[in-house]
């Protein structure tokens, strides 16, 4: 059976509205897990956006001595420092806070130096410096970012659909960029600019993904003028559906490759923006179209209002 | 829409020959090409490439306390004047906050104070008037303070010249094309690609080197130092010369590095590394009365208010030219000499920010990089042909069409590539396919709906467009505000994403468009391949 599109039934007809509640359920009770994660345990903040140094260190044929090192930084009075090996025994990562009143970038050269003398023969193959005030800075542009997408999303979605349509398509986006966070609150994953960039995709591809769906919805709407609401979704998601999974699928294909042999740095945005593909496609058809009928059912008994600006009789 | 217009098919091919013009020089080996073909190659950030990302900050704290401190001095020299009948007797000579207090003893002379203060201190601004204001307050006292505009237009001339030393230190030190760029206000930003030493680099780059020779003070005793108690007029400075801790010196500098006409490293007469160098005309008039009268005594070199060596001086110098001494090591000599020809920064600069990504790391990341865009797209063809067949395949040649286009763009505008910049092609790849997906999902309900197979693909590309272009104009959003965030890496994903979205959409859109076209008319097909 080739090409493989025929195995994919083009008559769909599951009954997708009907399990809205059972989702609806999951979903709240998974965005609300997230909210409770950003208190506890809250979100695993990169240098980046803590400040700080990340200096890797290579020892060459030997392995490093992670004791001795810990002893010559200790002698630096930096505080809580971090010293652990990773992938090889001769790699080794050391992490710290620069110390209040300290300059950060004389810190890592006298960090290097005691490292160097202690060691010997090293080389640092990473290193990695925010400052403080850089942090804050990136912080604010991090958080301003999303805020900014999320804003201009939404100005998007009022130009483009009447208020319900909006509705929908605004619940679907937060949902997404919560449970995104919810990932990487669960995954312990290092919260870093490459993760926002991250999120600003997912922001992006859920808005995309609900737009095609609410394309068709709008068009059906025009054509079965009499369809109520929950069939004229339910007609919608099965129509979209081939497209929705070969999408998807080619989305997933490409960016598994990325996560399996991108590399240990890029690995945290590939994850996070395979669940994105994931969670964006669910969110479209199960948290945007039912929002819309939520809103739509609601006013079932008045005369004009479901989608439709005709009267919709059920 | 499947009409094969001569301006279509032109567009096809013009967009095929740009893709596989600029994306050439990056599959063949430097000047390979000849000398008339395009040459630019994709750029690749210090991720990729290996390199040292530093981000420096003027440290305006610094620069201020050392703009108040200087026009200290200026003030004690006017009041001075140059001949002992111009001398005002002054009291309480000091910064206070952001202002400078001083009290003139005698009253009748608080008006001649004034006048000479307010007549000569400070610059003339671009916008007339000085960037000092001198006040008379009570109780004979005048306050002298940099009008507030001043301030900012010291940091900015401060980032301004730091820029130039920083880059004749570099160029210097041999570092391989570093792009040093101003960020900001008070920020400048250091790009050197290749294997070089950061922490050299910064050691280099961050340090004042303002060299001063001042007088040795020995009329002062240990005691009175102990007890504080050193003359206005001297300052007390620690010392690097081994002999002894701290040295009482003349604040006022004989000479100043400003003064050096050259400076390289050398040897003294006990063959220990050294520093050589000349003195201008202003410096070496000034050296050499200083030296003729102050023959037997001490005088120190300073640099960045530590003294490397206080040497006697045995005679006059009026050749011009000397030798730093010091505990130096043929590296530090040379750097000092260095540091020295590049002239003082006008105040530290400090690191707020560093990524240091080794060559082989990067080389590292560049392999990965490759291997997972190949594993990517080789699933991606692999799994729409599997989808469509033979439009699977028309899509497939829009997606060869469409990394060309990208890649040859990015090349042409010297634009970026950073690793999570490959990330975003992998993405736009996906993103690209999905184009062709809404085409052909439209065609088959169109078919499916009972119109005839041609009408049916018409009806297709005509249908999905503005859900392509709605799609995508969410990603254009995303992508434009990830631009704006400003830093490199994220910044090169949000420019392969967004070049990504307009060439993918032209691609999947006209290519495709255009291949099947040519397959209806070639095989004046009655049924599409999908339905």
């Amino acid at each position: 059976m080739w090409p493989l599109i025929k195995l994919i039934p083009h008559d769909t007809h599951f009954p997708f509205v009907s399990l809205a509640r059972l989702f609806a359920t999951l979903s709240i009770i998974a965005v609300l897990a997230t909210v409770a994660g950003f208190f506890y345990p809250g979100l695993n903040l990169g240098i980046d956006f803590k400040g700080g140094t990340v200096l890797e260190l290579n020892t060459g044929a030997k392995p490093v001595e992670l004791g001795k090192v810990r002893g010559a930084l200790t002698a630096l009075n930096l505080g809580d420092i971090q010293v652990q090996t990773f992938g090889k025994p001769n790699d080794a990562v050391v992490r710290f806070q620069t110390p209040a009143g300290q300059l950060p970038g004389v810190i890592v050269t006298r960090v290097k130096a005691a490292i160097s003398q202690t060691l010997g023969a090293v080389t640092f193959p990473r290193t990695d410096v925010v400052g403080p005030e850089v942090s804050g800075e990136l912080k604010i542009k991090g958080v301003g970012a999303l805020l900014a997408a999320v804003g201009l999303m939404l100005l998007y979605i009022w130009f483009r659909f009447e208020l319900q349509f909006g509705l929908g398509a605004v619940v679907a986006l937060f949902h997404d960029l919560t449970l995104s966070f919810g990932l990487i609150l669960l995954l312990r994953l290092e919260f870093s600019l490459n993760l926002i960039a991250a999120l600003l995709t997912i922001i992006g591809y859920s808005m995309n993904d609900t737009v095609v769906v609410f394309d068709r919805l709008r068009e059906n709407r025009r054509k079965y003028k009499r369809m109520p609401l929950r069939d004229l979704i339910d007609l919608s998601v099965n129509e979209t559906l081939s497209r929705t999974v070969i999408t998807g699928v080619t989305a997933l294909l490409a960016l598994s490759g990325l996560a399996v042999f991108g590399g240990e740095s890029l690995r945290p945005l590939s994850i996070v923006l395979l669940f994105g593909i994931v969670i964006g496609t669910y969110s479209s058809i199960y948290v945007a179209s039912p929002i819309i009928l939520l809103w739509g059912a609601k006013k079932e008994d008045e005369p004009a209002l479901p989608i439709a600006p005709q009267p919709a009789r059920p | 829409m499947l009409a094969l217009t001569r301006w279509k098919i032109g567009l096809v091919l013009a967009s095929l020959l740009f893709g596989l013009i600029f994306t050439l020089p990056n599959l063949v080996p430097p000047n390979f090409l000849p000398a008339w073909a395009p040459q630019q190659r994709l750029s690749l950030g210090l991720d990729l490439q290996g390199g040292s990302y530093l981000l420096m900050e003027v440290d305006t704290a610094a620069l201020k306390k050392e703009r108040l401190t200087n026009l200290t001095e200026d003030i004690r020299t006017k009041l001075h004047g140059d001949q002992a009948a111009e001398q005002i007797a002054f009291t309480g000579l000091g910064v206070v906050g952001d202002t400078i207090g001083v009290r003139i003893t005698d009253p009748t002379q608080l008006d001649a104070a004034y006048k000479r203060l307010n007549d000569s201190l400070g610059e003339r601004l671009l916008t007339g008037g000085r960037d000092v204001t001198v006040q008379i307050k009570p109780d004979q006292h005048i306050e002298v303070a940099f009008v507030p505009q001043a301030a900012h237009a010291a940091a900015v001339d401060a980032v301004t010249r730091s820029i130039e030393i920083i880059r004749k230190r570099i160029d210097a030190m041999g570092a391989k094309e570093p792009l040093i760029t101003q960020q900001g206000a008070a920020r400048i930003v250091i790009e050197a690609p290749g294997e070089s030493d950061p922490e050299k680099l910064k050691a280099v780059i961050g340090k004042t080197a303002k060299l001063t020779f001042q007088m040795v003070d020995t009329a002062v005793t240990p005691e009175e130092i102990a007890a504080g108690g050193i003359p206005p007029d001297d300052e007390v400075l620690p010392s690097d010369d081994g002999y002894t801790q701290s040295y009482v010196l003349k604040r006022r500098s004989v000479v100043t590095g400003e003064m050096l006409t050259s400076a390289s490293g050398s040897h003294d007469e006990n063959n220990l590394p050294a520093v050589a160098f000349s003195f201008n005309g202003q410096g070496t008039s000034r050296f050499a009365a200083v030296s003729s009268q102050n023959i037997g005594k001490n005088f120190a070199i300073v640099l960045d208010k530590r003294v490397i060596s206080a040497p006697v001086i045995r005679s006059a110098i009026t050749g011009g030219s000397g030798e730093i001494t010091g505990h130096f090591t043929e590296e530090s000599a040379h750097d000092l000499a260095l540091l020295l020809k590049s002239g003082a920064l006008p105040a530290p600069l400090n690191v707020v920010e560093q990524h240091t990504v080794g060559a082989e790391l990067g080389a590292d990341a560049v392999k990965a990089g490759e291997l997972s865009i190949i594993i990517g797209a080789a699933l991606i063809f692999t799994f729409i042909l599997l989808a469509y067949g033979l439009f699977g395949g028309f899509a497939a040649v829009a997606l060869v069409v469409n990394g060309l286009m990208i890649v040859g763009a990015m090349s042409l505008f010297h634009a970026t590539l950073t690793l999570p910049g490959v990330a975003g092609l992998v993405l736009t790849l996906a993103v690209a396919v999905d184009a062709n997906v809404l085409i052909y999902e439209r065609m088959r309900d169109e078919a499916r709906s009972g119109r005839p197979a041609m009408s049916a693909a018409d009806a297709g590309f005509r249908r999905a467009l503005t859900t392509i272009i709605d799609a995508n104009a969410t990603t254009v959003v995303a992508a434009v505000i990830m631009f704006n965030l400003g830093a490199g890496p994220v910044k090169g994903f949000a420019l392969t994403l967004l070049i990504g979205v307009f060439t993918s959409v032209f691609t999947a859109v006209l290519i495709t468009q255009v291949l099947i076209g040519w397959w209806f008319r070639a095989f004046r097909a009655k049924t599409l391949p999908i339905s």
